[in-house]
């Protein structure tokens, strides 16, 4: 009686449950789908230039600029690609699976490039090793030798550019293919062990295939970077797609042209991101349970001295020489630059970085959570759109922006003054509101990325559990969720908050009045050719983003931490 | 109350939220960096105690940004570092004309527009910078020279991205023609001695280094060298030569004088403060802000009783090209073209 009694109670509830939850979903679907419109506006914008005319602007690219700006592009992914996958990845491996004096130190500093933004690198490898650097001139006074006589790697090259980008690029591979080995379980590693495969046939049978998603969603984060990057290219003087897009908009006067290149470049970074997609269609890999994370080999003799390079070299050349070198030239301008207004400067970043990063979290837990909940070919399709902003220049994504805002507060302007006899001129446009708005487009992708990944761990079954016992989906998230993705949230943050901080273009394009960034600060004064003093902005740069990075790392190494403490219960 | 007596009131407040509207100000949108207007700004205010909002970024993406904001932008002024891009302003129609006589007092008819669109505020000449020690200044002449194969692999010249390289190469379309113009282009692509790379000050250091003899500069970058904090920098401005091409010789083109650009600005046609801006650009041509130019970022006054500053003084005096500056702004997408096609990077 009593027990058919609560079968029915029950079958009452799941009814109830059902019907909250099935217009539930399609309004997630809905709230999802308009979100993503909003913030993919300025790609819509972009896209849409393809419809309007550009006189001959493309016969005269096609018959003159285009294929070298194709070539070197491709050229250049190519080089950083095999260059990150070089260098991030066989750190990854050796801090995770090997013990050898200052591995818990390299575990981190391998991610300190991260805080230096790829045009710094640039100018400062560049003050170093030019013709007319100190170790030229060196090298010419010793061997009493002049320019000619010897042979030298060019830095403003095409494979200088490659180098540059790899050295500040590379901790995204690092960073994903780091977690993806600590998630692996060792019994996998060792049982190829035990079977014989020597240490390397272990890393390459096993561990490499078993984190190849989490490495290729590294790869592409570094390659949508590359390929928005203006800075490098541009001062090493190399015509690639970006550099291609700013010098139609600035020597043809042409944006439209310059859109359409960049819708261009979008249609590309989108066939990449459904081939990405679709080489992960089969792994649904889950937390398996308790992990064990492999008991540490030791290292010694050459294959140590192997290991120290693989790991101190990345460090040395992607952050030490570079912050030597800024330190050095900042030490000589110090004074000129470093005054009061420096500081509100400082402040006008850290707000923007912290504010985008703050509303780019939510969002991204928005989206992907949405995601989880209903699911569909229709979600993945919005998110899959909501990525293309990371690959576009930020001076195409401000000109997105520009647009149908400044129309829209026109239009609200209008509306007002034929209604109320009152002007109101222009309230979004050349606002904070819209800076940080095209920030969100550019760089939610990579909020998404990683909220997506660490929530796409969670077994669903956990879900499943939570709603039979009538929790609603967002107490699931508050009390089951949010704490076991509080690694990848902070991931999340933390590299939205230095990409802000480094961000250049579209902060120059949209920024209110009598408002500075440092990046913008960097920017003025290189731009002057003033790189010593452009030092002083650059280092600070550097120096607040070390902050994240460090906290980053402190997760990573608390989230071993936490292995080691159940292996050990 | 009804919705159609809040609303305004609503409305009110983001406006007020916004941005101080009862101060007397002046917006300026400036591809002129921030060191090198602001502290002429600060006195400005100093003097008059109007205000002065400021955005610096370049000026194509400027003039797009008026364009856009449309009626309602906030723009006064415009502040460009190029002929070009105020005859490219001007043509976007985002300027007004100014009826000033001080203006016209102070600005040589050459170095203002037609219209009374812009105005000029500083000049700086583009030259050619030599090693002392490997070239003598006898074996100079003039840009059509550079082209010459005797000075194969020996010219290091910025990227024709480069604002400065499209005005002169368009100035050579205005004084040589198309034809000989692109012929000029690819000699040129065929002397360089590496691709170009970097900015005007790396060209001079290159030809210091050794790897060329000849570089293209603006007067100001060596002249901020030779006062540079940075000593490295000083050691290599002293060995550095200054040649003003196109002084003399046997035809009118030869002797034009040297590649001529000016900083200037215009006010914009939709101005919300126009009363103040053209006060702006009054005390812009004033001795102060004349001055600021001249002895801050060594340029040359664009009034004759400025004096020249000390660092440029050492340069020398020279003729100057008398071409109508609105040619450069012209010229400029042929320019552009003009060097894809000679693969002039």
């Amino acid at each position: 009686m009593r027990i058919s009694n609560l079968s029915s109670e029950l079958a009452k509830i799941i009814g109830k449950v059902n019907k909250v939850l099935t217009p539930k979903v399609s309004l997630w679907s809905i709230c999802v789908w308009l979100l993503s419109l909003v913030i993919a506006l300025p790609i819509i914008v972009v896209f849409a230039s393809i419809f309007f005319p550009s006189e001959d602007i493309w016969q005269h690219l096609i018959d003159t600029v285009l294929g070298i700006y194709i070539s070197n592009s491709l050229l250049l992914m190519t080089g950083v690609s095999i260059g990150v996958l070089l260098i991030g990845i066989p750190p990854a491996w050796l801090v995770t699976f090997y013990r050898f004096p200052g591995r818990s130190i390299l575990e981190w500093a391998l991610l300190m490039p991260l805080a230096i933004p790829a045009y710094i690198i640039a100018y400062t490898y560049t003050g170093l090793l030019d013709v007319a650097g100190p170790l030229q001139s060196l090298l010419r006074e010793t061997f009493d030798m002049r320019y000619g006589d010897y042979w030298f790697p060019e830095v403003r090259s095409l494979p200088g550019a490659m180098v540059m980008l790899s050295l500040v690029f590379y901790p995204y591979v690092y960073l994903l293919a780091r977690a993806a080995f600590l998630e692996q379980s060792a019994a996998a590693f060792e049982a190829a062990r035990s079977l014989g495969c020597s240490p390397l046939r272990a890393f390459t049978q096993v561990g490499l295939p078993l984190a190849r998603p989490a490495i290729v969603v590294g790869l592409s984060l570094a390659l949508m970077e590359t390929l928005a990057d203006y800075g490098t290219v541009q001062y090493f003087g190399i015509p690639t797609f970006t550099t291609g897009i700013y010098r139609t908009f600035n020597g043809l006067g042409s944006s439209v042209g310059a859109t359409q290149l960049a819708a261009l470049l979008m249609v590309f970074v989108l066939s990449l991101l459904l081939l990405e997609g679709y080489s992960r269609r089969k792994s649904a890999v889950f937390e398996a349970g308790y992990r064990r994370p492999a008991s540490r080999e030791r290292l010694r003799g050459g294959r140590l001295v192997l290991c120290y390079f693989a790991c101190v070299a990345p460090v040395v050349f992607g952050f030490v020489i570079p912050f030597a070198q800024l330190a050095a030239w900042a030490l000589v301008t110090f004074e000129n630059i470093f005054n009061a207004s420096f500081f509100q400067l400082s402040l006008n970043s850290l707000i923007l970085a912290f504010s985008t990063a703050f509303f780019a979290l939510m969002l991204a837990l928005f989206v992907t959570y949405a995601k989880r909940l209903s699911g569909g070919f229709l979600n993945e399709t919005a998110i899959k759109i909501l990525s293309l902003g990371y690959a576009i220049p930020g001076v195409v994504i401000g000109l997105g922006v520009l647009i149908p805002f400044a129309w829209l507060d026109n239009e609200i302007s209008a509306y007002t003054l034929k209604n109320f006899n009152f002007n109101m001129g222009l309230v979004l446009s050349g606002s904070i509101f819209i800076l940080i708005f095209a920030y969100l487009v550019r760089f939610l992708p990579i909020a998404i990325n990683s909220v997506d990944s660490g929530l796409a761990k969670i077994k669903p079954s956990m879900d499943e559990a939570g709603r039979s016992l009538g929790r609603s989906p967002l107490t699931m998230l508050r009390r089951v969720h949010i704490p076991i993705l509080r690694g990848s949230l902070l991931t999340a943050v933390l590299l939205v908050f230095v990409d802000v901080l480094k961000e250049l273009p579209a902060t120059l394009l949209l920024r209110p009045f009598n408002f500075n960034t440092l990046a913008v600060r960097t920017y003025e004064l290189a731009n002057e050719e003033r790189l010593a003093e452009a030092a002083v902005p650059a280092l600070t740069i550097v120096l607040v983003s070390i902050i994240p990075v460090i906290l980053l790392s402190k997760s990573m190494a608390k989230s071993d931490y936490k292995n080691d403490e159940i292996t050990r219960a | 109350m009804s919705s159609k007596t809040v609303f305004p009131f609503v409305l009110g407040f983001f406006w007020l939220l916004t941005g101080s509207i009862f101060a007397a100000e002046v917006n300026v949108y400036s591809a002129r960096g921030e060191d090198l207007i602001k502290p002429a700004l600060d006195q400005f205010t100093r003097d008059t105690g109007i205000t002065v909002n400021l955005i610096t970024e370049n000026a194509s993406a400027l003039i797009r940004r008026i364009e856009s904001e449309g009626v309602n932008s906030p723009a006064d002024v415009l502040l460009t570092v190029d002929a070009g891009r105020l005859y490219r302003a001007k043509e976007a129609d985002i300027f007004q004309s100014i009826d000033s006589v001080i203006l016209k007092a102070r600005i040589p008819v050459a170095y203002r527009d037609i219209d009374d669109k812009w105005f000029g505020l500083s000049l700086r000449s583009r030259v050619i910078m030599y090693d002392k020690s490997r070239v003598d200044a006898s074996e100079l002449s003039t840009y059509e020279d550079l082209a010459n194969p005797k000075w194969r692999n020996e010219i290091c010249i910025r990227s024709s991205s480069n604002i400065y390289n499209q005005s002169l190469l368009a100035s050579l379309i205005a004084h040589v023609g198309a034809g000989a113009a692109e012929e000029w282009t690819r000699g040129l692509v065929a002397n360089f001695a590496r691709s170009p790379q970097g900015g005007d000050r790396d060209q001079i250091r290159a030809a210091i280094a050794g790897q060329c003899k000849l570089a293209v500069s603006n007067t100001y970058y060596l002249a901020g060298m030779l006062i540079s904090d940075v000593e490295a920098d000083v050691e290599v401005a002293k060995q550095v030569g200054v040649f003003f091409p196109n002084q003399g010789g046997d035809n009118e083109s030869e002797r034009r004088g040297a590649h001529m650009n000016v900083s200037g600005a215009g006010v914009v046609k939709t101005a919300p403060n126009k009363t103040e801006a053209v006060q702006l650009l009054e005390f812009l041509t004033g001795d102060f802000a004349q001055k600021f130019y001249s002895e801050v970022n060594n340029e040359y006054s664009v009034r004759s009783d400025i004096p020249v500053s000390e660092a440029l003084r050492g340069f020398g005096d020279f003729k100057a090209d008398s071409l109508n500056l609105d040619t450069l702004g012209r010229n400029n997408d042929s320019a552009v073209r003009m060097a894809d096609r000679a693969g002039w990077r």
